[in-house]
């Protein structure tokens, strides 16, 4: 399954794009508007981008009374990001929010204050507050991502999806001010691959949640490695601002991976980077073939 | 919109700035004052463009290396290849009794194709050093300032329906002193579509994404 990444599209303006995805995961609602945060707001590095975009949104009361009506209109199941600034704001969305495929509580944005609540006691006040599927989005700034994940699984989320950007800081190459208005952005794009990698892999072996992976994400080869190393789903990000194309090309080209391992289905690819050598062996026919042949 | 990929027909040294004349294939080069994102090499993000010139089977982008993608671009020669993805945003309305074109330094790069869609109009041109204003030489018709002068000083008088393309504080000059302007901004951008929010700009008290409802924005009076 391949969806975007929370923020990196807009299902509206690039209705082909969203309808290219297995689902639409919509730009993080607040309970308010939000205007986001001032220009400059992207700024590209040698190993991903920065951006410092803010949580701009249109706010609950006019996201469901406009845009979600634009957004079912497309045919496209939809997971819809929560936002908030403490536990009852996330709640209250979730309440007001229902016909969606799925809810994805964004517990991590770099880009604005954290709540005083942590992860598990908002995902708790929202297990209360909606029957749909419930879904944490971590941030993998964390030494305990591991522990994170199973509070979130114990105080009742269905899924983890990992994972955020990571903060960091680009200087102009020549006054060496911040680029960003903000100083500070969300860094995503290549450098987080290995980043995504460790917290999916750290999640899989910490609980039995399904998971989005996340990250860098760019070809069919780097979806793998991300179900491989837990992943059920992966959500593309930054390759989308590149190439609106992405979707159909990644889909593409891991289904050519899957068959080059003799695998059938991304489901049989899910963890396999935590089986033993032999386990691993028996099930990659491909590979194991390959080995016997050079050894 | 469409991605393609094509290849570069000839990159022509203007001042400072490079011509980039790449085939046209399939492409619609849109209204002047729309823009293409054009694959930077080696770099993560494509970067956006307006188009410069459109003649038959080509599209020409006038490029400032200010930074590594567009020096990218820069460097491309004949044959090389990348991706082209629009064309994008709103252009130009074409739709004015007088005209007067106005840019700024790389600003002036939707000015050409603007100009023969207008049946070349007169234009003010500024810019920041003579190299630079070798530029000037793509807009027909063009009367050309150099700093310390500026474009708001070189109006001819009367009163015009003003089309500008250029820095924020020549934009911001232009719509103190005219009463009717269509203005094309620019804000640094990843997608070019409307999907990563990195181009709005506050204008007038409201926020706009630049590559979806701008760039080019009327200006109130």
């Amino acid at each position: 399954m391949i969806l975007n990444a929370s923020g990196c599209l807009d299902a509206v303006a690039a209705p082909d794009v969203a309808r290219s995805l297995d689902a639409f995961v919509t730009k993080t609602v607040t309970p308010l508007p939000r205007a986001g945060n001032a220009p400059v707001r992207i700024a590209e590095t040698d190993v991903g981008m920065l951006n410092s975009i803010g949580l701009a949104n249109p706010g609950r009361d006019a996201f469901v009374a406009e845009t979600l009506p634009r957004l079912r209109a497309l045919g496209v199941p939809l997971w819809v990001s929560v936002g908030g600034f403490a536990a009852d704001e996330y709640a209250e969305t979730c309440a007001a929010l229902e016909d969606v495929a799925a809810l994805e509580l964004n517990l991590s944005c770099p880009n604005v204050d954290d709540a005083p609540e942590t992860a598990a006691e908002i995902v708790a006040a929202c297990r209360a507050a909606t029957e749909l599927p419930l879904y944490a989005k971590l941030s993998p700034a964390t030494w305990d991502l591991g522990e994170v994940a199973r509070a979130v699984a114990d105080a009742g989320a269905d899924g983890l999806s990992l994972v955020n950007t990571i903060r960091g800081l680009a200087l102009d190459e020549r006054t060496l001010r911040p680029r960003l208005g903000a100083a500070v952005g969300g860094l995503s794009g290549p450098a987080l691959k290995p980043v995504a990698l460790a917290a999916v892999y750290t999640c899989y072996r910490s609980t039995a949640l399904p998971i989005v992976g996340m990250g860098g994400v760019r070809t069919g080869r780097d979806a793998l490695e991300l179900v491989a190393a837990g992943a059920s789903a992966v959500a593309l990000g930054t390759v989308l601002f590149a190439n609106p194309e992405a979707p159909a090309r990644v889909r593409r080209e891991l289904r050519q991976e899957l068959h080059a391992l003799g695998l059938g289905s991304v489901e049989d690819a899910v963890g396999i980077a935590h089986e033993d050598a032999e386990t691993l062996k028996r099930s990659l026919s491909f590979v194991g073939e390959k080995a016997l042949q050079s050894g | 919109m469409r991605r393609e990929r094509r290849s570069v027909v000839a990159a022509e040294a203007v001042g400072p700035y490079t011509l980039l004349r790449v085939e046209r294939g399939g492409l619609d080069p849109g209204v002047p004052g729309q823009f293409f994102m054009l694959e930077a090499p080696g770099r993560l993000l494509p970067r956006p463009f307006s188009v410069c010139l459109a003649p038959p089977g080509e599209l020409a982008f006038l490029v400032d290396p200010i930074g590594p993608g567009t020096r990218a671009l820069c460097a491309l020669g004949r044959g090389d290849e990348l991706h082209l993805l629009g064309p994008l945003g709103n252009g130009f309305r074409l739709d004015v009794r007088r005209p007067l074109l106005v840019g700024g330094g790389i600003g002036v790069a939707p000015l050409p194709y603007l100009s023969e869609a207008l049946g070349r109009p007169p234009a003010v041109v500024g810019f920041r050093s003579a190299e630079h204003a070798q530029a000037a030489a793509l807009v027909p018709n063009a009367e050309v300032v150099l700093e310390p002068a500026y474009v708001t000083d070189a109006r001819p008088p009367g009163e015009w329906d003003v089309l500008a393309c250029g820095p924020e504080p020549m934009l911001e000059a232009l719509r103190a002193v005219v009463a009717r302007a269509q203005l094309a901004w620019e804000a640094p951008m990843a997608c070019g579509y409307g999907a990563c929010h990195g181009c709005a700009v506050e204008l007038d008290g409201e926020w706009k994404r630049l590559c979806v409802e701008g760039p080019v924005l009327e200006a109130a009076a």
